[in-house]
């Protein structure tokens, strides 16, 4: 528990700077608000609408394959510690499950989320 | 007492003073470099050669206004930057600086914890940082800084997963997540392991550019087109809070590349007994020596290459770097196991 109690001194440090900073400056800047200085930025014209409006599918696209993915790798770390034990019979059954997700990865890549330009003319099945 | 509390305390505020300081200086020396590069002085007025400027900047910094747009969520707002300073700072408690030396009698070792799950304490930690970037661009509610928010998010996830996936073909190496096993491992293989894991090294250092959000993959700040990036709309302390954020995260990559790939804090070749000499140097000079080569070459990379474009950019990442991180990651099992059998 020793290395623990460290990190969380750490974490209270750390956030104990970004906080009193952040106070700090609060109270020795000046405070001169200006409708114009307060408005959003929109390179110097008067904003237009509201900023949260609809974004690209993709964004959300790609949060979900990240998810996929990154729970592979966190699948993996258990694994990698553990090979000197599992020797063949572990490599060949965390190969299996790379495989699928490689086909799912291929997929996913076919299918086309992967392309951030215009996207490209349906194709029928696979080429 | 004292090796339980005060010996850490200390510790951790050495760590934490020399990361801000080395944090300020980077911006310094990074100005400097750029402005070699292209001809240029860069600072000169603040001290001899400018060597008080980053002093200068943060006053500066302190006592600007610190505006929260009329539209901005408030709490928020303020707490996007706290959320991305943070990690940055605490994942300094696993960096092995160097080996444990004798002060005053009492056996220190040369940093501040080391757990049996620093690694992924590092990747997990890390990943905390892009929170305080979407919550930057969702609170500002500006265009601008909302763009570049959803962009930088999809930018570090897409790397993170190939970063990742490098760093599991190291944990294979070494069999182990602790930091300081890692490097011990390679003072017993006698080699460091960016020699035996050239591609592996390749993707980090590609990774950790993008995960840094440095160029060329500074799509987040790409000034052209999204003015300032995430963080248009700060100003003041809370904007300091964001770039120093960003150079701390440098000084991390920087000193987990050193860490996995270039033996920590061990001497250059190892492997080679006649320059035994070099050990005369105690292991944290050449620590800061490899940490400081990587981050020289962090300067350099921004101050020679374009920005990639952000369809490029996710095209590398995704159909480039994940599938080499994958073939990288199986061949090294299949070494292992036969290795080990």
């Amino acid at each position: 528990m020793q290395g623990w109690l460290s990190i969380l001194l750490m974490i209270a440090l750390g956030a104990g700077f970004a906080l009193v900073s952040v106070l700090l400056s609060s109270v020795l800047g000046p405070r001169q608000p200006t409708a114009e200085k307060l408005a959003p930025y929109e390179c110097g014209m008067p904003p237009v609408g509201d900023a949260r409006e609809r974004q690209s599918v993709k964004f959300y696209l790609i949060a979900m394959i990240f998810l996929l993915f990154d729970i592979e790798v966190a699948f993996l770390y258990p694994w990698a510690m553990a090979l000197r034990d599992l020797g063949w019979s572990g490599f060949v059954q965390v190969l299996l499950f790379m495989t699928l997700l490689f086909f799912g990865y291929l997929y996913v890549w076919r299918k086309g989320a992967l392309d951030w330009d215009a996207p490209e003319p349906r194709r029928a099945g696979w080429r | 007492m004292i090796d339980t509390f005060v010996i850490p305390l200390v510790k951790i505020l050495v760590v934490l003073n020399a990361t801000l300081v080395a944090v300020s200086y980077m911006v310094l020396l990074e100005r400097k470099v750029i402005a070699w590069t292209q001809s240029r002085l860069g600072p000169m007025r603040v001290g001899p050669y400018g060597v008080l400027q980053p002093i200068a900047d943060a006053i500066k910094l302190m006592i600007k206004e610190d505006i929260t747009p009329v539209r901005a969520d408030r709490w928020v707002f303020t707490l996007a930057p706290i959320i991305s300073m943070v990690p940055a700072l605490i994942v300094y408690a696993v960096i092995p600086f160097g080996p444990t030396v004798t002060i005053f009698g009492h056996a220190v070792p040369l940093y501040v914890t080391d757990i049996n799950v620093g690694l992924l304490y590092i990747v997990s930690v890390a990943s905390v940082g892009v929170y305080g970037i979407i919550l930057a661009g969702y609170a500002s509610n500006s265009k601008y800084p909302l763009l570049a928010s959803l962009r930088a998010s999809a930018q570090l996830i897409s790397y993170e997963v190939a970063v990742t996936l490098t760093l599991v073909s190291v944990i294979l190496m070494a069999g182990s997540l602790s930091m300081v096993s890692i490097v011990l491992a390679q003072e017993q293989a006698r080699v460091w392991y960016g020699f035996v894991q050239p591609l592996a090294f390749g993707i980090f250092f590609i990774g950790s550019l993008a995960e840094t959000n440095r160029a060329p993959f500074d799509m987040p700040e790409a000034e052209q087109e999204l003015t300032g990036g995430f963080h248009t709309e700060y100003s003041g302390m809370r904007f300091a809070l964001f770039f120093l954020a960003e150079y701390a995260n440098m000084i991390v990559v920087s000193s987990v590349a050193t860490t996995l790939f270039l033996g920590g804090w061990l001497r250059p070749f190892p492997n080679v007994a006649w320059l035994g000499v070099l050990d005369l140097i105690p292991g944290w000079i050449w620590f800061l020596v490899k940490s400081f080569v990587f981050l020289y070459i962090f300067i350099w990379v921004r101050a020679t290459l374009p920005r990639y474009r952000y369809d490029q950019l996710m095209r590398l990442g995704w159909k480039v770097l994940i599938p080499l991180a994958i073939l990288n990651l199986v061949a090294t099992a299949i070494v292992k196991v036969w290795w080990l059998a």
